[in-house]
């Protein structure tokens, strides 16, 4: 999958995990940019994108996410 | 993962505009009770169902009323993380029509909250505990094939239960929900393990077992979790990614499920449980269409698979009605052509006498359930309408939305279960008397027709053969008195619910007055159909709490004779004036002029509308009517027949 519609696939999913239509997926996006995002919503969303991309993350994979830019590095090579 | 669970398909798809339809209403000024539970009323995923639930918390912080959502605190006590868990609860409440609180420690806090007086848990003033445990959290001793030790450690495990509950009761009035446990999916042995001692398959099973058996004797409420998970598989239901990962007890996927499961019992321990199951009958009870394909074409028999997948709807109707559930019909049909299948057709299992109401007719189908609702008195909200028509459902949907309507999927094989998924029937305990509700409405039909034969409403009164049986609370009529306390809308004055240990309470209290009250006559025993509670207020006066009646015996001056009772009861005990309340709710205007009937005074209304009544005993005399009355077990007056 090319990375434009990894970004349009997540911008989707960001938006239905925070509720939040007006986020704005970028590579440099992180839990300090979005309010809500703590460490339970983080599994929230890591869930959510393995429904939507069909993937599954191992659990050391998942300590290792800084920042969208990581993620969409992760699901890059699983798409 | 078997979507119609894991997805809640018996609910509607939510809207593609959800997040903007919940964020316009949480900038609304409106009324937000309804609202949300519409929104809830979706097969809603766990991110809808986190962000419904932010809404419902900033609603709650910034004083905003839920009503007319029955408000219910409930405590959590889990041994796994339960921050994904406590939001899906509150907005699957909301679907049930529950605003609810929900209290929750830190995590393996378990013993401590439940054993300490002032831990949050206790000083909280839960209406209910949640003991959401699995497996994991019992003190479970590997002891292979030894049968002794298992059973020491099933017994442990037990008591271990048994120390949290006594806790919890200690401490607070709480009910307590607790969980059977889904047994691990990894073997030891293989089939083996079921049979040799000491397994964790085996323990696990044994200790179902006794917890249920406990659970029945105890009154306190069983949510079965090994039934759930087994029903949606095992492996999928423990997924050890997320425990090791978060610490979550089972798949992330099932918290919805789950979610409503917990939701639909606290919406049963609240009373809300349906009562009416109503069905179409082209391509829901029978395969075809009568009007079209005549007696012969329509699939209604054995050796047909579309005539079996109805047959299995008329079974699980029929089923239904053997525990209490009332059945009726809304058919787009001439009447008799509808009843023909009915009449004559040998494969039927449903027959008319087992519809209390049998609306066939060409109205829209919103007008035929409100018509069955007002035929049998009860609210929209006790009804579930099961139809194979997308369109009719959504018409129902719409037009009335407090009736619960299943979504079907295409394939008539599923109806049936898809009906039992939904849970609509949920019950708490279950009395004798359900057994024969179902019946009573139809007696109720057979009296009304005597009563039309013979005219005067007293000389059928008379006709009647009625009598009336008072007594005090007692163990033997608990669980039917805490169904009625929790039940009843209708003829209910204050409307108040409590749960078993507080009814116990209330029993053996001697300043309280309590009266459980049957009703029998020639058609048969109507069960349990009053219930009172007076408590002392000032000096020489009974405050009435609570006066609930079936409404299968309204017209009939119970509450006359009732009113005499307590009379009795009143002089008997020095008290000089009886104080009532009628609090109105949306449900029981029937009672309205209950105490105005009775003779009492109203001295004070609130703003509310809340009236408050006076009696003053020396002077007051109800009217008599004709029954023959039976007194029992009372300790300060004792066995008296008048």
């Amino acid at each position: 999958m090319d990375e434009p519609e990894i970004y349009t696939r997540l911008t989707k999913v960001f938006r239905d995990v925070f509720g939040e239509d007006s986020i704005q997926v970028t590579p440099e996006l992180s839990a300090d940019d979005v309010d809500d995002w703590d460490s339970l919503a983080h599994i929230r969303l890591l869930l959510t994108v393995e429904k939507a991309f069909k993937i599954k993350f191992s659990t050391s994979e998942v300590g290792k996410l800084q920042n969208v830019g990581d993620l969409v590095t992760l699901i890059k090579a699983r798409t | 993962m078997n979507s119609l669970y894991s997805e809640l398909q018996w609910l509607p798809r939510p809207p593609q505009e959800f997040s903007r339809m919940l964020k316009a209403l949480v900038n609304s000024s409106g009324p937000l009770g309804r609202e949300l539970q519409s929104l809830a009323l979706h097969a809603l995923d766990l991110n809808q169902l986190t962000n419904l639930a932010k809404a419902i918390g900033r609603a709650r912080s910034d004083d905003r009323s839920l009503d007319p959502l029955t408000p219910f605190r409930l405590a959590v006590l889990s041994n796994s993380t339960l921050d994904l868990i406590v939001p899906a609860l509150v907005a699957s409440a909301a679907r049930h029509g529950i605003a609810l609180e929900v209290v929750h420690p830190s995590f393996e806090q378990v013993a401590q909250e439940a054993l300490t007086p002032d831990s949050l848990v206790n000083t909280s003033k839960p209406d209910g505990v949640l003991l959401a445990l699995d497996y994991r959290a019992l003190p479970l001793k590997h002891s292979l094939a030894d049968a002794e030790a298992s059973a020491a450690t099933v017994q442990g495990a037990i008591g271990y239960l048994q120390a949290l509950r006594d806790g919890i009761k200690t401490y607070s009035s709480a009910v307590c929900i607790f969980q059977t446990f889904a047994p691990p999916v990894e073997t030891l042995f293989g089939s083996l393990d079921r049979a040799v001692p000491g397994t964790l398959r085996s323990i696990v099973g044994s200790i179902n077992r006794e917890l249920t058996g406990y659970l029945f004797a105890s009154g306190d409420v069983l949510l079965d979790v090994a039934g759930l998970a087994e029903t949606v598989g095992l492996a999928d239901w423990h997924d050890p990614r997320m425990w090791n990962m978060a610490k979550f007890s089972f798949a992330e996927e099932l918290v919805p499920l789950y979610a409503d499961h917990v939701a639909r019992m606290i919406a049963a321990i609240r009373g809300k449980s349906r009562k009416v199951l109503i069905l179409d009958l082209d391509n829901t009870v029978w395969g075809g269409v009568i009007g079209d394909d005549g007696l012969e074409g329509i699939k209604v028999a054995q050796g047909d698979a579309t005539g079996e997948a109805h047959l299995a709807v008329q079974r699980l109707a029929l089923d239904l009605r053997d525990r209490g559930i009332v059945l009726a019909v809304s058919s787009k049909n001439t009447d008799e052509v509808a009843r023909l299948p009915f009449e004559q057709h040998p494969e039927m299992l449903l027959k008319l006498e087992h519809i209390a109401v049998f609306q066939a007719n060409w109205n829209d189908k919103a007008t035929n359930v409100q018509a069955i609702a007002d035929e049998l008195s009860l609210g929209l909200d006790a009804m579930v309408f099961l139809d194979d028509n997308p369109v009719e459902r959504g018409l129902v949907r719409r037009l009335l939305p407090q009736v619960a309507v299943p979504e079907l999927p295409d394939e008539p094989a599923y109806y049936a279960r898809t009906l039992t998924a939904g849970g609509y029937f949920e019950a708490v305990a279950f009395a004798t008397e359900d057994l024969k509700r179902a019946v009573y409405y139809q007696d109720n039909a057979k009296r009304a027709t005597l009563q039309r034969q013979i005219g005067g409403v007293d000389a059928y009164l008379a006709s009647l053969g009625m009598t009336i049986t008072f007594q005090p609370f007692d163990a033997t009529g608990r669980a039917r008195i805490v169904q009625l306390i929790n039940k009843s809308n209708q003829y209910n004055l204050t409307t108040r619910r409590y749960t078993d240990p507080e009814v116990t309470a209330a029993e053996n209290d001697p300043e309280v007055l309590t009266l459980q009250v049957r009703l029998a006559d020639i058609f048969g025993d109507n069960g349990m159909i009053c219930v009172v509670i007076c408590r002392p207020g000032n000096v020489g006066v009974w405050s009435i709490d609570t006066w609930l009646m079936s409404c299968r015996v309204l017209g009939r001056k119970v509450e006359h004779m009732v009113l005499r009772e307590i009379l009795q009861h009143a002089r008997a005990a020095g008290i000089h004036t009886l104080a009532g309340t009628y609090r109105p709710t949306d449900r029981n205007k029937l009672a309205a002029d209950h105490y105005a009937k009775l003779g009492f005074t109203q001295v004070e209304e609130e703003a509310s509308r809340t009236t408050h009544w006076e009696l003053l005993v020396a002077t007051a005399d109800p009217e008599s009517a004709p029954m023959s009355v039976v007194s029992l077990g009372f300790a300060a007056s004792g066995t008296s027949l008048v």
